[in-house]
């Protein structure tokens, strides 16, 4: 079963500073105590909105009424550290973010955000600064992510992002799905199992 | 040609070349718990798919079991729909679970080595990070999400882009009192949190050689705190001693095989490597992290850093980790006050972590103030350290020994701390709200400073408070 194919991504975006937040500051443990992921949004970055708040009210970007509605979410470096747990990018998702644009991504963040068809691109640290500076200026100021021509768009302005082809692919030809690809030669796999020789049993 | 353990293995399981240009590859071993895996059992239902290799896949429960009392059903409602969901799945596909009447359960990345399931040249999936632990056997062992899951479970492969490889090697003695923990805390600080983003760590040199498969889990696990993808050692004679009789090695003259089959496995001399690493283990001191990142750390010696002093692309992670753990730059770490101490976790929860606990603390007792627990990686390490007496020398320091699983490692369970209190952690993550209060603060060290810590009440070094017991310099 493939997904569908994603060319482009578009709309307002939220830009969230630091480098290296990971994946218990996005999702705190706590919500990961259930059997599906339906309602996780409303617990997207908890703690660090509520800490936030405690200084200056609705000062956490994702609290900021400004920026509701958001399809972009802007980062730093090395974005979705630590615990692989595919909660962190179905919280972001299930949010409304379309795309995540960023300096870095720690690789299970970004394999686990493909594998739900949400691009994470990069851009050089000053592209990303320039970006967030305009959704700091302006938080309806519409951006748009061409995958085809890996090219943001904002503000009369256009940049440059890259991400891996393998990524790229996979989301153009709607194969980020990867289960029915896998399944696709399954005689292939069966073959590897049994030349291995702890399957096969020395 | 000369090949790298990676490159092998690679080879070995590559089934395809898919068309985006990653390798289609075979999953030799995958290992399941409660949290990460019902909802990819669910998208397989929802698909009509099975289980490709159910005999390929081993359960067990660690997250979300209390630790102090595991009668059924648990206290917590959703911690027992999970433990149910799992029995549930495991028995609809025909999966073997090693649940807590099992006498096997523990921590997934501790049970995996001691059942000998974990063996040199396999591939390894786990939803789980700390996957990177099994890599101490020399398997190529993946942290892998939700979706990927259920990949594996559907067809036993995973989709994956090639890495690089880095050689990190270690030489010469460690000081006593300087553990595997404080090799790998020195290698995330100099390599940083993202220095190893794209690479497999292949760790090497005498020091390596001379470690035991328990000290080498420690530098696996903690890979994932580096950045890298997957971190392994070359198998050699300690793997195998270590590996000859468990239950899910192989037996008899089939081990005989097995052994000459892993050796070819390993990296061979001259091997290409993209880029190597060298340390020297005699300067390695006791590492207690100050920050919010396992790379935020200093000898027990040393101070908390001062923005000002750091690289300008350092300096906001800096300000931000002194504002949230409440330290002032400059401060010295040594004597900074405990509420808590905690050994435990899939980095330093296994039988040589709790002997080397017990040896500073036997005899001596936890200061009035602090809250100390040891949590063992399995119900496997409970066992054989109470054969030892190890569960009276903790009791009568005033330590509780509990069952086993995650406990305070994360905020799954109901050990968690309260409010602003800080914890020395044998565990492997420092971040904000980790330990279950969205305030509170990890000190990361080895299991022997995390004990001399709980006695002292604050942050002593280890060599200086019990000198002559400590193991020496291996
Ligand atoms: S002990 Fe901690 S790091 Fe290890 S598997 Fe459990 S929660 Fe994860």
């Amino acid at each position: 079963m493939a997904g569908s194919r994603i060319r482009e991504r578009s709309g307002t975006a939220v830009p969230l500073r630091g480098d290296n937040i990971d994946t218990d500051r996005i999702i705190p443990a706590r919500y990961l105590k259930a059997i599906t992921f339906e309602g996780l949004e409303a617990h997207l970055f908890e703690d660090d909105r509520q800490q936030a708040n405690a200084r200056a009210r609705d000062s956490h970007p994702l609290s900021n009424p400004a920026y509701a509605g958001a399809a972009i979410l802007l980062v730093d470096a090395n974005f979705g550290c630590g615990s692989s747990r595919e909660h962190a990018p179905q919280a972001i998702q299930r949010r409304g973010i379309r795309a995540i644009v960023g300096q870095s991504f720690s690789e299970i963040f970004f394999g686990n955000a493909v594998a739900l068809g949400l691009p994470c691109v990069t851009v050089p640290e000053a592209t990303a600064d320039a970006l967030m500076q305009i959704a700091e200026r302006n938080p309806r100021a519409l951006f748009a992510l061409d995958l085809e021509a890996l090219r943001l768009t904002v503000d009369g302005q256009s940049f440059e992002v890259a991400l891996s082809p393998a990524a790229r692919q996979s989301f153009l030809e709607g194969s980020w799905d990867a289960t029915g690809l896998l399944l696709d030669r399954f005689d292939e796999v069966r073959r590897v199992a049994e030349r291995l020789p702890y399957i096969a049993g020395f | 040609m000369p090949a790298t353990l990676l490159q092998k293995v690679w080879d070995a399981h590559a089934v395809r070349r898919l068309p985006n240009g990653q390798t289609q590859l075979f999953i030799g071993l995958h290992l399941i718990h409660e949290v990460t895996t019902p909802q990819a059992f669910d998208m397989l239902r929802a698909r009509g798919g099975r289980v490709a290799f159910p005999d390929r896949t081993v359960a067990t429960v660690d997250h979300i079991v209390p630790t102090r009392d595991q009668r059924r059903p648990f206290a917590d409602v959703m911690a027992e729909d999970m433990m149910s969901a799992l029995e549930r799945n495991c028995r609809e596909h025909g999966i073997r679970l090693f649940d807590l009447s099992s006498g096997h359960q523990g921590i997934v990345h501790v049970i995996g080595p001691e059942l000998g399931l974990t063996q040199p040249g396999m591939t390894i999936a786990c939803g789980d990070s700390h996957t990177s632990t099994h890599g101490a056997f020399g398997a190529i062992a993946f942290g892998i999400g939700t979706s990927q899951v259920r990949d594996v479970l559907a067809s036993q492969c995973l989709a994956i882009d090639p890495l690089k490889v880095r050689r990190i090697t270690v030489r010469g003695r460690l000081q006593p009192g300087v553990y595997a923990k404080d090799v790998i805390l020195e290698i995330i600080r100099r390599l940083g949190v993202k220095g190893g983003v794209g690479h497999a760590y292949e760790y090497g040199g005498d020091t390596v050689d001379r470690m035991s498969m328990d000290e080498r889990m420690t530098l696996c696990n903690m890979s994932i705190e580096g950045g890298a993808r997957v971190g392994y050692v070359n198998p050699d004679a300690t793997t195998f001693a270590y590996l000859r009789g468990r239950q899910f090695a192989p037996q008899g003259e089939a081990f005989e095989a097995a052994c000459a089959w892993w050796s070819s496995m390993a990296s061979d001399r001259g091997a290409p490597y993209d880029d190597e690493v060298v340390l020297d283990a005699a300067e390695i001191r006791p590492t207690v992290t100050w920050g919010i990142n396992p790379g935020q750390s200093t000898s027990i010696d040393g101070s908390v850093p001062s923005p000002a002093d750091v690289p300008a692309a350092d300096r906001d992670s800096v300000a931000e980790a002194l504002d949230f753990m409440g330290f002032a730059a400059g401060q010295p770490l040594k004597g900074t006050r405990i509420d808590v101490a905690f050994v435990g976790s899939c980095t330093n929860a296994r039988l040589s972590d709790l002997r080397e606990a017990a040896r500073v603390i036997r005899g001596r007792h936890v200061a009035a103030h602090v809250k100390a627990l040891v949590v063992p990686g399995s119900q496997t390490v409970r066992a054989a350290a109470e054969r030892e007496g190890l569960d009276r020398v903790f009791a009568d320091a005033g330590f509780e020994w509990r069952g086993a699983g995650c406990s305070m490692c994360l905020a799954m369970n109901p050990d968690r701390l309260e409010g602003r209190q800080i914890c020395a952690s044998s565990s492997n993550r420092n971040f904000k709200g980790r330990q279950g209060s969205p305030t509170g603060r990890t000190l990361l060290m080895s299991p022997a400073m995390v004990a001399a810590a709980a006695i002292a009440g604050e942050l002593v070094d280890v060599r200086e408070f019990v000198g002559a017991e400590l193991a020496y310099g291996r």
